[in-house]
């Protein structure tokens, strides 16, 4: 297992590093720069401010600067918001967008094992049929029409949850509901063709054989199998999660890590662009990681190769 | 293609018969061949005068205008034009950038995944970690990035051949050229699309050509002194066709939604473009509580949500009949 673990941080390190290099590099060579306003600045003092953030002179010398500092975990200062910190704004917006992606993470992984398992112990019924058809229909509905749509249903016309804020249980709930709906239906067609295929096997039939009922059969033996390609797919799916959430923020007005990336971008704020992107893929490596980890605890047969 | 018989597990012969019975596909086929019709022909047939801003913004559906006398059927936007032109030319740019982002990846994955399966060995695995690499790239941001770094120089470029007919004196050109420019972020959206979605087409074709080409036809051809490139392009990518067709589709809707998700965010389609997401951003900018003026959300939603649909239905319909081991 060490081996493992210490060649996977290692391959991490390499990818973080390269996504950043091309992240810097592409925001650099943009067009407009972090101090370009619609009344330009004199040139001498945004020479000045370009010198104080390291973005002055050629690319190569404003990424090594920019990596020279990284090395010594300083995420550098936000160009746009004066006098912050990028590790301060990050500390700042990520715990709604942690909040929100772990709700939503919960439901999608949850609704998505318990629908498909349905599906496939119904198959070829109308409760397969209907729970495959809402499948494909929440793929296909983007996440800024259903907000609206949920909002319009259940708090202003069932009036079961309130309408918008941020912070409480039942403010949370439609926004991670709307941000789960297309992973529900992702977790809930792999579980459910996963589960087909255990169904169909031999150790399933000897349990069948020794007394077992349908749901005692599936409950105990097939699910353990049946879910190793959903946990695959939750590494993933945590990341979506994350990057999706720029849209839910913005229909449901969450100040969230997603309308950082979005403004940013926008804003040409590069250390602030690249802190999120850090960020955002250490979370993921951190969280393939941890599947493949599960995966090994799931299913004895798997050894992790370093 | 008589020397390239299909085996009978990558391409059964009975895949279009399989798609032939599965009716949902069809509609969904269907469905989608009228829309695309209905959005290349009817902007030509409506009158100018409808498809112009004018003074009557929000006007209901199937009212006549106060100010034009013109007759809206689903009524007018904020700048008092007629909502089901801009619905349909909404149609055509979210359509053709989700045809044409997804046949760009579709250029690049195939050969990719070509390569990188007939080459097998080192080469493989470099290619194929490359992918992975590029798998745990944050793939919206990737595209804000591109999109933001390409604008400029697409809008620079442009301006470049309008000058440049300025200065050869042709006129007509020149107000062409500057017209185009408007929509010069349509372009840019199909290129960065293109070249962020093609990571999945790639693993796809890789793995079929790991089967195929251990394949006796394809060690026939290759002992008959066949060069690599006339393998890849005789025998095996008339086996992969279906595989990539069926991709495509599935490729085309995701496309289509990362469009209009940074066209809600005001990141992609410009006026006077429209596309499906930018209309819903336009609309769901003047939503207030008072008044409400449903008709600018729901029709771009209704029919961006029908198409999506769709082009689902038809992309498992397809998987179904020609890849059906693959599943999810």
């Amino acid at each position: 297992m060490l081996p493992f673990l210490l060649r996977r941080a290692f391959s991490s390190v390499i990818v973080i590093f390269c996504v950043i290099s091309i992240t810097f590099v592409l925001a650099r060579i943009t067009k407009g720069g972090p101090f370009d306003k619609e009344k330009e600045p004199p040139p001498h003092i945004k020479e000045a401010l370009l010198t104080r953030y390291k973005l002055n002179g050629t690319v190569w010398d404003q990424y090594t600067a920019y990596v020279g500092s990284l090395v010594r975990f300083d995420l550098g200062l936000s160009t746009r918001y004066r006098d912050w910190r990028v590790s301060e704004l990050l500390r700042q917006k990520m715990p709604n967008s942690f909040a929100l992606g772990t709700l939503s993470f919960l439901i999608a992984s949850c609704a998505g094992v318990f629908l498909g398992s349905l599906a496939a112990m119904k198959k070829d019924t109308w409760i397969d049929r209907s729970a495959m058809f809402g499948a494909l229909l929440s793929i296909s509905i983007p996440s800024f029409i259903s907000g609206p749509f949920l909002i319009a249903v259940f708090a202003l016309w069932l009036g079961w949850l309130p309408v918008g804020g941020w912070g409480t249980m039942s403010q949370m709930i439609l926004p991670a509901i709307c941000l789960a709906a297309p992973y529900i239906a992702y977790v809930a067609r792999l579980m459910r063709n996963s589960l087909l295929d255990v169904l169909k096997s031999d150790f399933l039939r000897t349990a069948r054989a020794k007394g077992l009922t349908e749901t005692q059969a599936v409950a105990k033996h097939a699910i353990k199998v049946a879910i190793l390609p959903v946990i695959t797919f939750l590494g993933p799916l945590a990341a979506h999660l994350l990057t999706g959430s720029m849209i839910v923020e913005s229909v449901f007005n969450i100040s969230g890590a997603g309308m950082i990336f979005v403004n940013s971008i926008q804003n040409r704020d590069v250390f602030l662009l690249g802190g999120a992107v850090i960020v955002y893929c250490v979370l993921l490596v951190l969280f393939n990681l941890f599947v493949d980890v599960i995966y090994t605890l799931l299913d004895k047969r798997i050894k992790l190769y370093a | 293609m008589p020397e390239a018989a299909a085996p009978a597990s990558i391409a059964r012969p009975d895949g279009w018969q399989i798609l032939k019975r599965n009716r949902a596909a069809l509609i969904a086929l269907g469905f989608l061949v009228g829309l695309s019709l209905i959005a290349i022909v009817v902007p030509l047939l409506l009158p100018d005068e409808l498809k112009a801003t004018s003074s009557a913004s929000f006007v209901p559906p199937m009212q006549r205008a106060m100010e034009t006398h013109a007759t809206h059927v689903l009524g007018t936007d904020v700048n008092g034009q007629d909502m089901l032109y801009r619905l349909l030319s909404g149609a055509r740019v979210s359509l053709g950038v989700g045809l044409i982002g997804a046949l760009i990846s579709l250029g690049i994955g195939t050969l990719y995944g070509m390569i990188s399966g007939y080459a097998g060995g080192r080469i493989d695995g470099v290619m194929m970690r490359t992918v992975e690499v590029l798998q745990s790239v944050p793939r919206i941001l990737f595209i804000m990035i591109l999109i933001a770094a390409l604008d400029d120089y697409v809008k620079e470029w442009i301006d470049g051949w309008r000058l440049a007919a300025q200065a050869r004196n042709w006129s007509d050109l020149a107000a062409n050229i500057s017209e185009v420019k408007a929509y010069s972020k349509v372009l840019v959206m199909i290129v960065s699309l293109g070249l962020v979605e093609w990571l999945t087409m790639a693993r796809i074709v890789r793995g079929q050509v790991l089967v195929l080409r251990e394949m006796t036809f394809v060690t026939a051809s290759r002992a008959m002194g066949q060069s690599p490139w006339g393998v890849l392009r005789r025998h095996l990518l008339p086996n992969l066709s279906t595989i990539i067709l069926t991709y495509l589709t599935l490729t085309i809707p995701a496309v289509i939604l990362d469009e209009s998700f940074l066209s809600f965010l005001g990141l992609g389609i410009e006026d006077p473009a429209a596309s499906w997401g930018s209309l819903l951003k336009d609309g769901a900018q003047v939503i207030n509580p008072l008044e409400s003026k449903w008709w600018l959300l729901v029709f771009p939603a209704l029919l961006m949500s029908a198409s999506l649909l769709a082009l689902n239905f038809l992309g498992d319909g397809l998987r179904d009949a020609f890849d059906p081991k693959s599943g999810d």
